[in-house]
Order: C-alpha cells, then structure tokens, then sequence
C-alpha cells in the first residue's frame, strides 16, 4: 500500500439499495481520469463521496486509499483531496490575500512568513500586489487563478475537479484548464475530474469512464 | 473489504447536545410553570396552607362576581383583534403581492415589530384619550370641547380600544410572517398562472396562494390568537377595569397581599389556560369551515368584480397605513410629553420645552436601564448561542428539522405566559427560592430563543454550502469553517438576529414581573407601573429611553457589516 497516487478500491455510492457510482481503479501520481454523463447521473455523488460529503441517506462501500493513507473514513478536512468548484467559491468576506492565507497550512508559522508565502504564490499566477484587494472587484480568470493558488498552497495530496471549467468563457477556459493540468502534473497530483463537456477530457488526456 | 457503512463520517462535536438543551431552556420552565398552576390551583401548596387536594380554588374563582364578563372579553378581545388582523393582513398581500407599495411596506416592519406592546399600547393611550392629540386636533372647532370630555375612550368596556392596540401589534407580526412564506409558496409562479387565467388579483391570490400561505402562518396565527387572549401589558394600559379581562385579574390575585388569594388566582392561570385551548380549537373549525367555503368558491370559476378589488385593495392598505401611522404618532406623542412644559387642552403642541422631566426622571431611570441591558443582552446572548449551536448541529448532521420541532418553538407562545409564569412564581416560594435576575433571564430566554431562531435560521440555511465544503478541502475543521467562514459571512443576520432578541427582551413585562417577584424592575415594568399614576411626561421620558434602547442594536446590525465591509473595500 505504499505506493504513490489515489486507489480507489471497490468504491460503491448507492441511494436506496441502488448503485449510483461504482469505481474500481488505481491513478499514479499526475494522472487524470474524466468522468462524463448526463447531468443526474451521479457525477456529483461520486465526488462528494471522495470528498466525504455524502448525505446520510447515501450508503457507501469500498475503500479510498490516497498515498498509502486510508482516508475513506476521514473527515474532508483530515483528506487533503483539494477540490475546485465551477464557481471560485472565493470567501467574499477575505480579501485576496486572506483567501490564500486561509488555504496555508498551520505549520508555516508567523504572520510575516506566511504573508512571504501569500504574496509569492499571487507572484506564480501573475498577480503580484493583489493581496488586499477584494475578491468581487476581481475578473473571472483572475478569480480562477486564486481559487487554483488557494487549494495549492493548502499542500494537497489529489485534486477533484467539478465541473472546474464550465463558466470561464471560450478562451479563457482553455488557458485555464492548461495551467491546472500542466500544475497537477508537475506536482505528481492524480486528479478526478467530473464534466460533461467532452473539450476537458481531451485537454485532461487521461481516461475518460461514463456514468 | 470495507462493509457497507453510512457514507459521511458524522463529526462527533461536543454541539451535538445543543438541540436537547435548547429543547429544555424551552420546555423547561413552560413545564414547571405549568405543574407549579396546577398544583395550587387543585389546592396542593403547603408553603401556602393548602395540604390536600380540593375544588375549593376553582368555586372561590366561580364565586366571583366579574368571572363571566371577563371570559367573555378575553374570548372577544382575542378572537376579534385575531381576525380583523389576519384579514387586513392577507388582503393587503392579495392586493399588493409583487408591488413596490407591499415592498415599501416591507422595510417599515421590522422597526414597527421592535416597539415594545407596552410602549406602543401608552402610545395609543395617549393618542386616542379624551385629553389625547386626536381630540386636541378636532377640538374646539369641530366638537366644541375646551375641557377633555367625559367620555370613557380608554379602557372602554367592549375592549375596542384594547383591540386596536393588539392590531397594532398584531398586523406587522402576521405581515411579516406572511411575506416570509410567500417564496416557499412559490406565489409568483402561481399568481402568473392565475392571472393568465383571467383572475384578479385578489381573486386569484385567494384561490391560490392562500392555501399555501395558511399551512406557513398557521402557527404564528395561534400564537397571535394565544397572546391576545391573555395579554396583561396592553391589557392595564388599554383594556376595560371593572372587570378587566381575565389575566390582568389573575396577575391582581397573585399580587393580593392575602397571600391564599393565590390558590384563586392559579385557577384563574388554569381557566385561562382552557379558555386558550378552546379558542384554538374554535379557530381550528372555522379554519377547516374557511377551506370548505374556499374550495366551493374556487371550483365556481369566478374571476372577480374588478371594482370590488380596487376598493378591497386600497381599504385594507388604507387601514394598514393607520395602524402604522397610530403606532408611529403614538410614540411621537410620548416624546413630546417627554419634553412639554405647559401643554394645556386643546392645543395641540406644548407651550413651551423643558428637559425638567427628564431631569426629575434620571435618578430612577438608572436602575430599571442598567437591569433592562443586562438581561437583555444576557438573554439574546444565550438565545444566540444555542439557537447557532443547533443550526449547527442541523447543518452537520444533515437532518432538516421536523413539524413537531417548529410546535416545540411555538410552545411558549402559545401558551399563555399567565398560565405558567403565574406557576413559576409559586413553585420559587414553595422551594424557598428568591425571584433574582438570572430566574427572570431564564424566563425572558423562554421568548427570545424563538424570536431567534425564527429570526436566523431562514438565513443560515440558506448559506451556500460549498463554502464549508471549500474550507474542509482547504483543510479547516468544523470549528474554525464556523469561525472564520460561516459566521463572518452570515454577519448581518447575526447581528439582526440578536438586535431582535434584544428587542424581545426589553419589551418582556410579564415575566419580569412575576419571576422576578416585583424586585427586578425594567424600564418596561416601570413604564407600564408608571402609567397608572397618569403623569405624562415621565412615561413619555421611559417610552423614549427605551425606544433608543432597542433602536441602538438594530443599527448597529445595519451598520457593523457595512464598516468591515468598507474597511475591506479600503484595502483593495
């Protein structure tokens, strides 16, 4: 069990005695696997299983072993499976700055260390000096970019895709979508990601299943 | 293999005790109170001298001579300020539903619903008596009177004028509630349909939203119906003396110095309490008499006189519009009593100002201010803090709450605060106990958690999930997804939410009263006391202190998020 990467052992998601999802696969480090079906399908099922956000009323099976660690009993916060909505899902509440620092793990200590970190990764995504400015004054890929910054410096272990792409528009989307795969690549992170537009799996270029 | 297992790992929390306690700080005291009525009024006391068990409180009560006059008002009173107010209510909203007037009416609300019943009822007093600013403005030259006339306006005997001060109480309360309800009955989409369909507007929304409205409000209607059959503030202010209604006498016996008039006046609690639960239960057949008459009427395929809506329409707004404006001259009326020197009749300002009332009022006005804000703020801390603590519990779990939950909130308002606080109090004499501030904050938390929970929980369960679901990836517990995320976020429901458990508080007279044995004085128990001796201008100075008093938090709700808003915005 000690290798490297997501293994999702017999994963089974049923609602009432009825199999919604079931997965039963191995992703090395920096591999990607696109789900694809019909909105209702149980995409969303599938993630919040991995997340570990299931309503009580699902029933779940199997088991989900990320980098040797068994994490299927893990609360979301305990799984380090960072995870990118179709909204941003920026706290308006937090300036920029404050989104990224929120994301930071403990363990970098010190207020000026982790503001050193925080404006090093704004810096990465081309947004050096953005650190207080608020969230809603920002643009649509800027927006992306600190949600994708914010989950990175959280040290994730995997990355879930939700429907990530969907409301970014045309050109935006696919510089978008290079910049998460060619990371996620870079750091050896295995990636899930749920759509249904066929233009990510080709981008994603990993195996594409249908639910 | 793992098993088959349930699928979220529920996060054990030391909040998951949160709904059995809220659940006891609200059954709690309704339940003593209730035992601590019914003991003595069955004749068990033996503090008081009643060792065995006897019918000896109900025929004493019986042998009083005002008995049935003041059933009959507190029948009258209740059921008629109930109807009239759900009734201007619901045609307003029929009328107005999607307008920019109802909007308009919208944000008058929640300032009218924060005016004490107390307050606004001495605001009605001064307004509607015979020395009061409406018979100032008339007089002379439309009655002819250059005296206050002989005309029993206040306290009148058929509690008319008890009745419009319940309305103006009563209309904001159900107003609100409604316009509450009309997202989940989807009235829009219905109204659209119905008006395609060639119904009026008032017609249509009759037909079709007001059954899914009704379910919504049933249990806010009650509570109205509940607390004006028995209210004891606006009752002392407003309604008839000899007899009074009901519970103004019961709260008389409980204060007789002959201490065995407790015993009558327990069972005065206990009729008090039937008398409710047979109004309910009257309601609850004219209710399902209303939906029988409302079906036949929808299936006659009438589509409305749109003459007679007009005129429906612009009554029930015009009516609505009054009682606002009663309200709202009431306590303007008080403020410039606060401040009048000479005020002779008719004229209808004062001669001149003076701040001497205030002056002579300050040194008594400390001690009932410094108890109204510490209970107050004690009260709506504690409500605040386990009506969170459930919503919490709630969002964790994943379990929506059930019908019987929304009854357990509704519980202390509807049934009538004479019928267990009155029990509250004897039940403290029987084990020796003093009525000191915490038992009066304990009983105020009994109201306030609702009002609370009523206030916030639309809010916070509709808060987009995913931000906590964002936060746990980003890997914050449960704790800090609450600390740093929910509640900043949910800031302004927070504060409001508390601004009007605050404001419930302040307005409490009754369990002040009794729990705290007549030793813990507000500025609202001392206001009504005062009302009696007459003097004008130190209740206007009370009402006034204490509307400033309620006035601070809910600005503070509206401006508090705007500042670290800015402060944010600044920043960027």
């Amino acid at each position: 069990m000690a290798e490297g990467g997501l293994i999702l052992d017999a994963l089974r998601v049923a609602l009432n005695g009825k199999t919604l999802v079931a997965l039963d696969t191995t992703l090395g480090p920096g591999e990607v696997l696109t789900v694809m079906g019909p909105s209702g399908a149980g995409k969303s099922t599938l993630l919040a299983a991995l997340i570990g956000q299931l309503p009580p009323a699902f029933r779940m099976s199997g088991r989900i072993i990320l980098n040797g660690r068994d994490i299927t009993a893990l609360p979301t916060e305990a799984r380090r499976m960072g995870l990118l909505f179709q909204d941003d899902v920026l706290f308006p509440h937090l300036s920029v700055g404050g989104n990224l620092a929120f994301g930071l793990p403990a363990h970098i200590r010190g207020r000026a260390a982790r503001m050193d970190r925080v404006r090093a990764a704004l810096a990465d995504i081309g947004l050096a000096g953005f650190e207080t400015r608020d969230p809603t004054t920002l643009s649509g890929g800027q927006r992306a970019r600190v949600a994708l910054m914010r989950m990175l410096l959280s040290e994730p272990e995997a990355l879930l895709l939700d429907e990530a792409f969907s409301k970014l528009d045309m050109g935006l989307r696919a510089q978008i979508r290079s910049l998460v795969f060619d990371t996620a690549r870079a750091r050896g992170l295995p990636v899930v990601q749920v759509t249904h537009d066929r233009a990510d799996a080709e981008a994603a270029g990993g195996r594409v299943v249908e639910v | 293999m793992g098993a088959m297992t349930t699928a979220a790992p529920v996060p054990r929390s030391l909040w998951a005790w949160a709904p059995a306690l809220t659940v006891a700080a609200l059954i709690g005291p309704v339940a003593a109170g209730l035992i601590g009525t019914l003991a003595p009024a069955l004749g068990l006391h033996p503090t008081l001298g009643g060792a065995g068990l006897s019918l000896e409180p109900f025929r004493a009560l019986m042998d009083w001579p005002g008995l049935g006059r003041a059933v009959w008002l507190s029948l009258w009173v209740g059921l008629a300020s109930t109807a009239l107010s759900l009734a201007i209510v619901i045609l307003i909203v029929a009328a107005w539903q999607g307008t920019r007037s109802l909007a308009r009416v919208e944000r008058l609300l929640s300032p009218l619903l924060s005016v004490p019943h107390a307050a606004a009822a001495l605001g009605l007093a001064f307004l509607i008596a015979p020395s009061g600013w409406i018979a100032r403005l008339i007089s002379p030259w439309a009655t002819g009177w250059d005296r206050p006339p002989d005309l029993l306006i206040l306290h009148d005997p058929g509690g008319l004028a008890l009745i419009a001060g319940l309305l103006t109480k009563e209309v904001p309360f159900l107003m609100l509630m409604t316009l509450a309800a009309l997202p989940q009955a989807d009235a829009a989409a219905r109204m659209r349909v119905a008006r395609a369909l060639g119904y009026g507007q008032v017609t249509g929304w009759l037909k079709t939203v007001l059954p899914a409205i009704y379910r919504q409000i049933r249990l806010p209607i009650y509570a109205v119906l509940a607390y004006a059959m028995s209210t004891v503030d606006m009752a002392v202010i407003l309604g008839p003396t000899t007899p009074p209604v009901l519970a103004v006498q019961v709260v008389a016996w409980m204060h007789d110095p002959d201490l065995s008039m407790r015993f009558q006046a327990a069972a005065g609690a206990v009729l008090q309490l039937a008398l409710v639960i047979g109004a309910l239960a009257l309601w609850r057949i004219c209710e399902m008499f209303g939906s029988a008459v409302l079906t036949r009427w929808r299936g006659s395929g009438g589509r409305g006189n749109p003459a007679l809506e007009r005129l429906i329409a612009r009554g029930a707004l015009g009516l609505g519009v009054a009682l606002a404006a009663m309200l709202i001259a009431g306590l303007a009326g008080l403020a410039a009593w606060s401040v009048a020197g000479l005020w002779s009749f008719p004229d209808p300002l004062p001669h001149s100002l003076t701040l001497r009332s205030w002056t002579r009022a300050a040194p008594g006005l400390a001690d009932p201010l410094r108890e109204t804000l510490i209970i107050g703020a004690v009260a709506a801390a504690v409500s605040l803090a386990l009506v969170i603590a459930c919503l919490e519990a709630e969002h964790r779990t994943g379990r929506t709450p059930s019908d019987a939950a929304r009854w357990l909130l509704y519980l202390p308002l509807i049934v009538p605060q004479v019928a267990f606080l009155t029990g509250l109090q004897t039940l403290a004499i029987g084990v020796g106990l003093d009525g000191g501030r915490a038992a009066v904050i304990a009983a105020h938390i009994v109201f306030v958690l609702p009002y609370v929970f009523l206030s916030l929980s639309d809010p916070w369960r509709a808060w987009d999930r995913r931000q906590a679901t964002v936060a746990h990836a980003l890997g914050a517990g449960p704790l800090r997804v609450l600390w740093a995320v929910r509640l900043p976020m949910l800031l302004q429901p927070v504060l409001t939410a508390a601004a009007v458990g605050f404001a419930v508080s302040v307005g409490q007279y009754l369990p002040t009263l009794l729990v705290g044995a007549g030793r813990i004085e507000t500025l609202t128990t001392e206001a009504v006391a005062l009302s009696s001796g007459g003097d004008r201008r130190i209740v206007g100075v009370y009402t006034l202190v204490q509307f400033v008093v309620l006035v601070i938090p809910f600005a503070a709700a509206l401006l508090v998020p705007r500042l670290v808003q800015r402060r944010r915005a600044d920043n960027g």
